[in-house]
């Protein structure tokens, strides 16, 4: 659907019912590539919420009391123990490659491939060095005996929740770092300027699938916000 | 042939992006809030401040990525609303965990405490 047709429809909360009810594109103006991300952004958000439902049920309900996470996640900072620093650190690396991604996007609109191509791939740097931290956190907190049935710090479940949700959150980080990549090449290579025809698809590659990888960049950050506020400082 | 060229042009027009601007912005709102939420646990605020502070800047954060970054602000109605609504559901979800939750702990609390 062209800007142009979109312009005569209804705008604001009358568009709603007019855009549904229409018996044709529920979602007018949008790449249906984006529409269909969109979606599973919201299956994705359902499972996440489900996790931490699970952790906030399991920590209310437990008579022992839940490990001091502030001192569980502490740091030595040249001798000194820093509470939470390394996850601070992850947060910011994080955001950082939010908003790198976010310049990536709006450089692949303008066509503008060089920018384009580097912003995407310092993203994926970025990820990386998420992912490696992540993965150090981890194998410290196994080394102090942190397990999925028990831990020296407090209620037993802690180590369940903790290895579930920040896995699957590094899962999500992980594969997005891998389609980084890969899209980063093909930035550089052009495919979108050329409109090359992907692997998996005959459809022509084109930049918004640069705002669809990017939605997904962005979600994965969202989710480490409601992680870091509810596990990490709750 | 003409309707063709018009369609083109419409193309071009609808990849217009947004100022540098507003990202660096939000980039920079992000990296303050984070910061002021990673001062919560610093300062080791406890109880009711301690959660509201941690929420408030939570969904202050969670808004900006979504309304910025992800484009919502920008989006059709219909889509935001596709999106947003299902999100009462985990709120009724977390509503009723909340009280079963209460409930576990309360018979916990009988069972094995008083029980003893």
């Amino acid at each position: 659907m062209s800007d142009s047709s979109l312009e005569n429809l209804p705008k604001g909360w009358k568009s709603v019912p007019n855009d549904l009810g229409s018996d044709q594109t529920a979602f007018k103006g949008v790449q249906w590539g984006k529409a269909m991300m969109w979606i599973f952004l919201l299956s994705d958000t359902f499972i996440f919420s489900c996790f931490l439902i699970s952790y906030m049920k399991g920590r209310a309900s437990t008579v022992v009391d839940w490990p001091n996470t502030s001192e569980v996640f502490s740091l030595d900072f040249m001798g000194v123990p820093v509470p939470l620093l390394l996850i601070a650190i992850m947060t910011f690396v994080l955001i950082t490659s939010s908003g790198t991604m976010a310049l990536a996007v709006k450089y692949g609109y303008e066509k503008n491939k060089k920018m384009c191509g580097w912003f995407i791939f310092a993203t994926a740097i970025g990820g990386l060095t998420f992912v490696g931290m992540q993965a150090y956190e981890w194998s410290k907190l196994i080394h102090e005996g942190v397990r999925p049935w028990s831990n020296p710090f407090g209620a037993g479940q802690f180590g369940s929740y903790f290895f579930m949700i920040t896995g699957f959150h590094g899962t999500h980080v992980s594969i997005g770092v891998i389609f980084l990549f890969i899209f980063a090449r093909k930035v550089f290579r052009g495919d979108f300027d050329t409109g090359k025809r992907g692997f998996f698809t005959t459809m022509k590659s084109d930049y918004v699938s640069i705002e669809i990888l990017g939605l997904y960049w962005h979600f994965v950050d969202l989710v480490w916000v409601f992680i870091f506020a509810f596990f990490y400082l709750w | 042939m003409s309707e063709n060229i018009e369609i083109k042009k419409n193309k071009e027009k609808s990849t217009s992006t947004h100022k540098i601007g507003i990202y660096l912005w939000i980039w920079g709102l992000l990296f303050v809030l984070s910061f002021f939420s990673y001062m919560v646990d610093w300062y080791q605020f406890q109880g009711l401040l301690r959660w509201s502070l941690i929420l408030f800047f939570m969904f202050l954060k969670a808004g900006l990525i979504m309304a910025f970054f992800m484009h919502l602000f920008w989006e059709r109605y219909t889509l935001v609303n596709v999106l947003l609504w299902p999100m009462t559901a985990i709120a009724c979800f977390v509503g009723l965990m909340v009280a079963e939750g209460k409930y576990t702990v309360f018979t916990r609390l009988i069972y094995f405490v008083l029980g003893e």
